[in-house]
């Protein structure tokens, strides 16, 4: 009341926080790291415990490709971020249809790479230590594209109806962060699973 | 409050001189590993009790002086803190844990990382839902439950090494007065050793929640002379005699018996009734240990017991060979008398309900015969 | 200088406010379906607080079955079998569907109104962990009833609350126990992670103007650490979880000892979220003595920086500390040692949380109010409970305390002593804000004093059979053991405690048709939750307050002294 000093009037104007999509994300990527974090230590713990086969240097291919198109799409979909902060709605929904599209490609090439490991190496999640962590790490790295894919969707939906704006360029740049995430923790599981452990 | 708290702690202090030699008493220590951390852990207390008066004595000082006196209207000047003083009760602390660090980590060490002496006796230890295996190497004895080592001399030391692991979940082997506990884990072997000053029976149980039974997983030690030790182990290392030349058909026989549905037997009640036991009627009818061996053969007694010098050699339950040189069954719950054995074997779940043993549905000759077969496994 | 009992000026929400606080009286149908569509924070904390409320019915229930069971050797009040149930329902029960959903529930309800907020950062979001978690209690309690069977022949988890592997493996238990509890855990554990990050992002993004992180509630600081905890500590929970379900429905061997898995890396994965997990439930009990023995000692807190700094150095270090549940596992010596000293470093922040406890009081002029008794009971059991942890991180000694019943002393007097005490303070303290009525003080004191003779009759005296050599987890003893007399003791506290938890149930209902009007302001406090009405009206403030200092309120009532001078 009459006991508020006047400079804080002033002070309600400048007043300025950080964007709670951005805090929350950020949170939600704490958490998920702690996830992976976990299945990893599972990972490496039982890599090369086995004593029955397959190994994973008997099954496993480097998915070159499909790591190449997960990984570009983080270049594409920063192209989309600036794109739709200058207002340029139109290279957004393009390069924003190409992430998709290479996200979509990453989780078929997993596709083909599990239905080759379970029909002719006979690697299932119970034939050995290796195929329980191998499956679970990464398929809880391909349920976190899946998810991020069908989000990715929703606004590809959104944007060639015509009703994603400049306005939503922060809400755009919240669900980036984590399909820059998704892509990290790739970075991540193919560095341990494809080239340390085979 | 301080009363409650100032009438626990004596309280405490009364139970653990009151009663020293409670079979668990953590204080009343007959060996090396318990006996030190017995010493730790008084310096602990020491300190801790320290701790503890003097913020106890700063509390009470100031409910009792800063209380609010009625009329008062005034509040009292505000303090906002106090580097200094913070800094006092941040780097005392600090202090205090150097010391108490230093004080364990020495008893971790010297408990741990001990080293083995040639004259150390080697024991196996395997857990199992809910009883207890000892197996000692040297001597190829297998035994259950009561475990017997021989009493240390300070000057010639024979501890006893033991190797833990388990058949099936996790277990925790719990002497109090002897040593402290070790996890037991299947898939894994800990190690532990135990170095007795004191003859006698100690009392433990597993201290690791492992299934319905936990509770009844008792756990006894014998402390024995050398003399009666060496003794022990030669009495261990006898086989049974395998009874006199077997009129009975060969393992396999019984098995016939299974293919005759006899009306009115449970599933698992096979060959008794069928025609190989039949033709042995006359004579089977007789309480006699030669009889009880056969039943115990012809059931799936053997599937799961080893009875050493006969055809016996199951390993999912305890090693029968000696059963009577052990105090108590059922992995300590009860005395090892005759009717004990008995209710055992007719109705397990009677004095251990969860435990792995089945009943095996005999009648109450066969129990009988059983039973004076065990009671001569001596 | 203005006296206490003067209503202070209606405060920041100023002459605006003119929005009519009645309402047209509405059916039960209409509370019911406000209640169960609601977004408000406030009503969200309500639900989360009378849910937590009734599992403490249950749990506590659960807990009397247990003390009865034990107040005799080889008694049969219960079997084997159920007394296992009783036990890790008991302790599930209380740390997931009691302990973070009541502390969860006070910072839903306290922490926007204390940082000048008028929502969560997340409001649906909240809503939806809310019912998550309710789910996930009903879905565990359901195991009593479902699963194989009904009534009599349900599959509650019977494998402790920790479920150590591989007990909890098909071979090992059969049927559907143990996934009531991992699916339960599971979702609950979703519930939580909601929560925290919508209170993170309350905390970091909807404070008032002139809110600074230096002029939060330390409240409000807690509660930003904890969700950081909860983020850390409870997704390892939730990544085990998904692993032994993965063991369980697909037939992995994560956790499956007979093809070559480990029961320690179970051991390790619940650890790291147990121990955390102690700190997320012990904090916000700090926390509520942070706002509440300032206020009856009548001076601020002392040394708020070092608060916030202990409270974050409490939460990192609770991070290394997990393996001291692990002692007599079979690491090595180096391990061990490790795990000690990592553990003996909590007590350097929280000793300074107690000494500051005491330099707050310390010039004061206490009034003993019940929330303030209860809160000097707290500080009392706090240290007992950090002493005894000490003796229990020298691992010589845990090999010998280690699941005995010295630990499950130690852990009641930390959760009980410590953390349920800081709760009834709370409710005492904040009741007023919530309904608009005081609590009984005659009623709070048969409860504070019961309670204080019954805790300590039981957890005082429950050290001792565990120095005596009795572990836990077992449904009976033996006779000849010298623990009946003890237990018989520990079983009579129960009782004791029992009582004074209907009164307190009792005082709850009562006070909310019969209390003493509370006003906006009943103990003359100095955070923003008090210049609002009592219960607050949905947008909480009509107009966004700004503030100059850490008391906001003081400074209203004493213009010749703000703190604000002083910041």
């Amino acid at each position: 009341m009459s006991t508020i000093p006047l400079q804080h009037e002033s002070l309600a104007a400048t007043w300025r926080l950080p964007s709670r999509g951005r805090i929350g994300m950020a949170s939600l990527i704490v958490a998920e790291s702690a996830i992976f974090t976990i299945f990893v230590v599972a990972y490496i713990y039982y890599m090369g415990r086995d004593v029955s086969g397959p190994k994973p240097h008997d099954v496993l291919e480097v998915p070159v490709f499909g790591t190449i198109c997960l990984l570009s799409s983080s270049f594409f979909i920063w192209l989309a971020e600036h794109a739709i902060a200058h207002g340029n709605m139109r290279s957004f929904r393009i390069w924003w249809a190409i992430t998709f599209l290479l996200g979509a490609i990453f989780l078929g090439t997993t596709a083909q790479e599990w239905h080759k490991l379970i029909t002719v190496d006979h690697l299932t999640v119970s034939t050995n230590l290796f195929g329980t962590t191998y499956y679970s790490l990464v398929g809880l790295h391909a349920t976190h594209v899946a998810v991020g894919l069908i989000l990715l969707l929703t606004v590809l939906l959104f944007a060639l109806a015509g009703k994603v704006q400049t306005r939503h360029s922060e809400r755009v740049q919240v669900l980036a962060l984590y399909w820059h995430f998704v892509d990290a923790v790739w970075v991540v599981v193919f560095t341990l699973v494809y080239l340390v452990s085979r | 409050m301080l009363w409650n708290v100032a009438r626990s702690c004596c309280l405490s202090c009364a139970a653990l001189l009151v009663w020293p030699h409670w079979p668990g008493n953590i204080f009343s220590t007959s060996s090396t590993p318990a006996r030190e951390v017995h010493g730790l852990s008084l310096f602990i207390l020491v300190i801790t009790g320290g701790i503890f008066i003097g913020v106890a004595s700063l509390l009470v000082f100031a409910l009792v002086r800063f209380r609010h006196r009625a009329g008062d209207m005034t509040e009292p000047p505000q303090v906002f803190g106090s580097t200094q003083i913070e800094l006092a009760w941040t780097i005392i602390p600090i202090l205090l844990i150097i010391v108490l660090f230093l004080g364990t980590a020495r008893v971790i060490f010297a408990v741990q990382d001990a080293p083995k002496p040639a004259s150390a006796l080697d024991v196996t230890v395997i857990g199992h839902q809910f009883w207890w295996e000892f197996r000692y190497p040297k001597y190829n004895v297998v035994t259950a439950n009561e475990l017997h080592v021989p009493l240390s001399d300070p000057q010639a030391p024979t501890p006893t090494f033991l190797k833990l692991t388990s058949a099936d979940v996790m277990h925790s082997f719990w002497i109090p007065r002897l040593a402290g506990k070790t996890d037991v884990l299947p898939n894994r072997v800990n190690e532990m050793w135990v170095d007795p000053h004191e003859p006698g029976l100690f009392l433990g149980q597993c201290a690791q929640f492992c299934g319905t039974q936990h509770a009844k997983m008792l756990l006894r030690v014998y402390v024995d002379s050398p003399q009666d030790f060496q003794r022990w182990i030669a009495q261990q290392q006898r086989a049974q005699q395998s009874g006199t030349p077997d009129p009975a058909p060969s393992p396999q026989g019984p098995n016939l018996g299974n293919d005759n549905p006899a009306a009115g037997v449970p599933p698992n009640t096979p060959p008794t009734r069928g025609e190989i036991a039949a033709q042995l009627k006359e004579s089977s009818d007789a309480i006699t240990p030669e009889q009880g061996r056969r039943v115990f053969e012809e059931q799936a007694c053997m599937n799961c017991h080893t009875i050493s010098g006969t055809a016996a050699n199951g390993r999912f339950g305890p090693d029968l060979t000696h059963l009577m040189s052990r105090a108590t069954i059922a992995s300590g719950i009860v005395p090892n008398t005759p009717e004990n054995l008995r209710i055992w074997i007719t109705t397990p779940d009677e004095l251990k309900p969860g435990s792995l043993m089945p009943a095996m549905h005999l009648n109450d000759l066969q129990n009988a015969q059983l039973v004076a077969y065990l009671t001569t496994l001596r | 200088m203005d006296a206490p009992s003067t209503p202070i000026p209606s405060g920041i929400e100023g002459a605006l406010d003119v929005t009519p606080q009645t309402r047209p009286r509405a059916t039960y149908l209409e509370v019911l379906h406000d209640w169960i569509v609601t977004v408000d924070h406030k009503k969200i904390g309500l639900l989360y607080i009378g849910f937590a409320l009734i599992f403490m019915v249950v749990a506590g229930l659960e807990a009397m079955a247990i003390r009865i069971q034990l107040a005799v050797p080889h008694n049969s009040f219960l079997d084997a079998r159920s007394y296992n149930r009783m036990f890790t329902m008991h302790g599930t029960t209380m740390v997931f569907l009691v302990g973070m959903p009541i502390l969860f529930g006070f910072g839903n309800y306290l922490v926007p109104l204390m940082i000048g907020a008028r929502d969560m950062a997340f409001p649906r979001l909240n809503a939806f962990s809310f019912w998550v978690s309710a789910f996930a209690g009903i879905f565990l309690y359901f195991s009593f009833i479902g699963g194989l069977g009904l009534a009599g022949a349900g599959t509650a988890p019977d494998i402790a609350w920790f479920a150590y592997a591989p007990l909890t493996e098909r071979p090992f238990s059969p049927g559907h126990n143990v996934d009531y509890w991992a699916l339960a855990l599971l979702a609950s554990g979703i519930g939580s992670i909601g929560t925290a990050i919508n209170i993170l992002a309350t905390v970091f993004c909807m404070r008032c103007p002139g809110m600074t992180l230096s002029r939060i509630p330390l409240l409000a600081w807690i509660y930003a650490t904890v969700s950081f905890l909860v983020l850390v500590a409870v997704s390892p929970l939730t990544a085990a979880q998904v692993m032994l379900l993965i063991d369980r429905y697909l037939g992995g061997h994560f956790f499956d000892t007979q093809a070559g898995g480990s029961a320690i890396l179970w051991a390790h994965f619940f650890w790291i979220f147990g121990h955390p997990e102690v700190y997320v439930l012990v904090l916000p009990a700090f926390g509520f003595a942070n706002e509440i023995i300032p206020v009856f000692s009548r001076k601020a807190i002392f040394g708020y920086p070092a608060m916030v700094a202990a409270t974050v150095g409490i939460a990192f270090i609770s991070l290394g500390v997990w393996a001291h549940h692990m002692f007599t596992i079979g690491m090595t010596s180096f391990g061990n040692t490790f795990f000690t000293l990592s553990t003996m470093l909590v007590s350097i922040p929280t000793g300074i949380k107690t000494f500051n406890w005491l330099a707050t009081m310390w010039g004061g002029k206490l009034r003993f109010a019940t929330p303030m008794l209860f809160s000097v009971g707290f500080l009392f059991q706090w240290v007992i409970a950090g002493l005894t942890g000490i003796m229990l991180s020298v691992s010589p000694w845990n090999w010998q305390l280690h699941n005995s019943y010295f630990v499950v002393a130690h852990f009641h007097y930390v959760l009980v002593g410590a953390i349920l005490f800081m709760i009834f303070a709370a409710f005492y303290y904040w009741y007023p804000k919530m309904t608009g009525r005081m609590l009984s003080e005659r009623l709070g004191k048969w409860h504070f004093w019961l309670m204080i003779v019954g805790f300590h009759l039981t957890f005082d005296v429950m050290h001792i059979p565990g120095l005596l050599g009795m572990p836990r987890q077992i449904y009976t003893y033996e006779p000849d053991r010298g623990w009946t007399l003890l237990n018989q003791i520990v079983t009579f506290g129960a009782v004791i405690q029992a009582v004074a938890m209907a009164i307190f149930v009792y005082n709850l209902v009562h006070s909310y048709f019969a209390g003493k009007a509370a006003g906006p302001d009943p103990w003359d406090a100095w955070t923003l939750e008090w210049s609002t009405p009592s219960p607050p009206p949905a947008y909480n403030f009509p107009v966004d307050p700004v503030v100059a200092s850490r008391r906001p309120l003081w400074d209203l009532k004493h213009p010749e002294d703000p703190d604000s001078a002083f910041e």
